[in-house]
């Protein structure tokens, strides 16, 4: 029997999306001097809101609002006090969860199951584990008394708006900080929902600040000299644009940039299940996560046999309607993102790996990729060695452990990587060679406030998440 | 490849020697997958047991048997729950629900198992199987009905001209502790008396203490004594414990010739589980894959309510695929869950909840 899911859409009820939104200054929504931009729903093209444009003289504003609550409330605050102004905003995550995860699949085009079961819950859980540092500072191991670095500029992505904003935001506040942030001018709504649940919690005005627009409002941010450490989550290339803004001024920085992940599947490794975490690796929020399993390296002796469970695998795959409970994988955040898709997949083709494709059938409107694989891949080849961030799977092969450690190595990024293995021993020998961040092991994408995140090389420096992430908020 | 090489010299000793007068396996039916399409190395299995219509002979001793099973991929306790928590979340609503809860009803292996069991009590229940809601004949008929040996007789004339089969548990339900000439004469008696379907239980003991050729030859000379009955081979897999074990007994059964591989007995807890179920799921589909021969799933126990019900058919319905969901392919042992599905079924068609009493108890 042919078993037909019905459509079972998240209700938008839930949701009331305003007309136009300005910027979160000093606890108030305020005009911006720019000239507004529209958000898009990406899987139908339809305007969501205008939103407010911040020029310099916004960011300015954002930054002084920041540094006068640094100084006069947020930094002397003890931080027991902090912590309970971080746990109520923990809890009102969890309250509005799904207002939030609705909004954010909304604008950014990620299945509900997700913004739903990873997003939110771990937006409030990373408020949990910060405010549960915010008065143990001094036990963190960064000396008896750590002092908060001032006012942070924090510029994130569209592919975990209300995520990163959280990664950004916790620690930030826990130790003493307070911000500026800048959502992705793709993706603000959920940050500015965030800025309600500020003032619902009563935090003192200031100490959140949150400006939108695009690429020259970051500009802005990162360049203003009011700020005292920039943290930037997005791609390599801006990424470099920040250091070379931020050499010599002294100015404390942490970079998330881009990653291009070796999955490495070992013949002996529990299959259905590999097959499951390289699914999950690449396909998970539309490939559209730095630290993506893009690269599989598969052993030589099973790459038939995983490439065909993979291949069934990804025929199960429900590619649609963001809103839908069943739908595994939504919609390509932008125009322009979905052009890069589709840029670097001709190069694929045109270097000779072969292109596969579930049949699936994609809407009409919006921004849509399929679930995409590549075999007969060459490390020479540009899938193999650029951020796709999309639904797209480089699959490689290799004979040995060493030739497996040697192919996930050469890459100028090293923000992730994932063992596939039932044996102990070779797991440990394989985490301990390979220059990544985060390796996982018979599992991937895992993400926890506990646990630090971060690059090598060209994936960027410093961590964010667990104790670790502490230290770059504290002038230790 | 020692199994490819092995598949070249057939007929060696057997795995052992009680049974005599072994049948040969039946050549998988025409129609089936092709038996070639995934041996690029992808299931050792498919030079042996079954496969190819190839007796069961060519098994060449316990020790390969072992082998082969201990060869088989892992599983990764974590991945696989994960995985069955995930499908757990589908929704399914509307049209897709209606069609789920006529489905789950025709799988019903509607089960009395009990030592209280009477004539009476078995013939109520085969009334409520052809009749489930007699306010409404729209509603299909279940699976089968399940029974203990001695009461397969009533059962059957019961059912007389319903069209449901009558399923009998044997050798020495549920522990299956009992010398072999008893558990043959209970799966004799039992298709004697007129039993469609055996299920039988496997030596857990056995297993575990990794005597997989005794748990082998045991299945085989049960389908012997099962003759034209349909066997399903009961795991007991909350004794097995780990989802390796359950892997590896599945591909036992299913090389033994099993038609169905069954989770539990419903007298240990847990019983039926969804990351269980998937793993034998799994297996059923490689055994296909390799093989070219179907065989049935059928988790039992604990599934009580409509919302168990139809996690389970999504279950089957992305792992094993749309060709294993039917009665014939999969089936739900269970008898609580009935009513439940009754009173979904009569919420989705006119809008309210009928109390429980407006459903028949049996």
């Amino acid at each position: 029997m042919v078993f037909e899911y019905a459509p079972a859409p998240e209700s938008r009820a839930v949701v009331d999306i305003r007309a136009s939104y300005g910027l979160f200054v000093n606890g108030e929504f305020t005009e911006g001097h720019g000239e507004p931009f529209k958000s898009v729903n990406p899987a139908d093209e339809s305007v969501l809101a205008d939103i407010a444009r911040a020029d310099e003289s916004d960011v300015d504003r954002a930054v002084r609002a920041a540094r006068t609550a640094f100084d006069k409330v947020w930094g002397p605050m003890p931080g027991r006090e902090r912590a309970k102004y971080l746990y109520r905003i923990a809890r009102l995550v969890q309250e509005r969860s799904r207002e939030l995860a609705v909004l954010e699949s909304i604008d950014n085009g990620k299945p509900i199951r997700e913004s739903r079961d990873v997003d939110v819950p771990l937006v409030a859980a990373w408020f949990f584990y910060y405010a549960g540092w915010a008065d143990k500072l001094g036990h963190a191991g960064f000396g008896p008394d750590p002092k908060p670095v001032g006012v942070a500029g924090q510029v994130i992505p569209w592919n975990f708006p209300l995520l990163m904003l959280a990664w950004k935001i916790a620690p930030a506040l826990a130790c003493g900080n307070t911000v500026v942030l800048k959502p992705a001018e793709t993706t603000p709504l959920t940050a500015l929902l965030f800025a309600d649940i500020c003032r619902q919690a009563e935090l003192p005005p200031g100490v959140v600040n949150i400006v939108t627009g695009a690429g020259e409002t970051g500009r802005a941010l990162v360049a203003h000299e009011g700020i005292d450490k920039v943290a930037f989550t997005g791609s390599t290339e801006v990424g470099r644009q920040i250091a070379r803004t931020l050499a010599g001024t002294g100015r404390k920085l942490t970079l998330e940039l881009g990653g291009k992940a070796a999955n490495i599947v070992y013949e002996d490794a529990a299959l259905d299940q590999a097959v499951e975490g390289i699914v999950n690796g690449i396909f998970f929020n539309q490939g559209h996560v730095c630290c993506a399993g893009s690269r599989l390296l598969v052993q030589e002796s099973v790459a038939g046999e995983v490439l065909e469970r993979l291949k069934a695998r990804m025929a199960t795959l429900r590619v649609g309607d963001p809103l839908d409970k069943n739908t595994d994988i939504g919609a390509i955040n932008s125009a322009a993102q979905l052009a890069r898709i589709e840029e670097l997949s001709q190069a694929g083709e045109r270097e000779g790996a072969d292109r596969w494709s579930p049949p699936c059938e994609l809407p009409s409107q919006g921004f849509w990729f399929a679930p995409t694989i590549f075999t007969g891949v060459a490390q020479s080849h540009r899938i193999a060695r650029e951020e796709i961030f999309g639904p797209v799977l480089s699959v490689l092969t290799f004979r040995t452990p060493d030739e497996a450690v040697t192919k996930a190595n050469n890459t100028p990024y090293g923000l992730s990587a994932g063992i596939w293995t039932e044996k102990g021993s070779r797991i440990l020998w394989t985490a301990q060679r390979l220059r990544a961040g985060v390796v996982w092991a018979n599992t991937f994408n895992k993400f926890d406030p506990a646990s630090p995140f971060g690059g090598y090389k060209e994936s960027g420096f410093g961590r964010e998440g667990g104790r670790h992430g502490l230290e770059a908020y504290l002038n230790a | 490849m020692w199994l490819y090489f092995l598949s070249m010299h057939p007929g060696k000793t057997q795995v052992s020697g009680f049974q005599t007068g072994r049948p040969a396996r039946q050549r998988p039916e025409a129609g089936t997958t092709a038996p070639l399409r995934w041996l690029s190395g992808f299931v050792p299995g498919a030079w042996f047991g079954d496969a190819w219509g190839v007796s069961t002979e060519t098994l060449n001793s316990a020790a390969e048997l072992r082998a082969f099973l201990h060869g088989l991929p892992g599983v990764d306790r974590v991945g696989a729950e994960e995985r069955a928590a995930r499908l757990a979340t589908r929704s399914i609503k509307t049209t897709a629900k209606a069609a789920a809860i006529d489905l789950a009803i025709s799988m019903v292996d509607l089960t009395t198992l009990e030592g209280a069991d009477t004539p009476g009590k078995v013939r109520a229940l085969c009334a409520k199987a052809a009749h489930p809601d007699p306010a409404d004949a729209s509603v299909p008929k279940v699976a089968a009905v399940c029974v203990y040996p001695d009461m397969v007789d009533v059962a059957v004339r019961s059912l007389d001209g319903t069209g449901i089969g009558v399923a009998s548990v044997a050798t020495a339900f549920p522990s299956g502790r009992a010398p072999m000439e008893a558990k043959l004469a209970d799966t004799r008696a039992a298709v004697a008396a007129g039993a469609a379907e055996i299920d039988m239980v496997i030596d857990r003991g056995a297993f575990l203490a990794g005597d997989y050729a005794k748990v082998f030859d045991e299945i085989v000379a049960v389908k012997d004594a099962c003759g034209d009955a349909h066997l399903k081979v009961i795991l007991e897999t909350g004794e097995l414990a780990t989802y390796d074990n359950v892997r590896r007994a599945s591909w036992l059964a299913m090389r033994a010739g099993a038609d169905f591989i069954k989770t539990s007995t419903g007298k240990v807890s847990p019983a039926a589980t969804l990351p269980v179920t998937l793993v034998m799921l799994e297996a059923v589909r490689d055994y296909r894959a390799a093989t070219g021969r179907q065989v049935g799933v059928k988790p039992a126990g604990g599934i009580r309510t409509t919302k168990d019900a139809i996690k389970y058919l999504v279950l089957v319905n992305e792992t094993a695929g749309p060709d294993w969901l039917t009665p014939e392919w999969f089936r739900l042992g269970a008898s609580s869950v009935l009513n439940d599905l009754l009173m979904q079924r009569r919420k989705l068609a006119t809008g309210v909840y009928s109390g429980p009493d407006y459903f028949t108890l049996d």
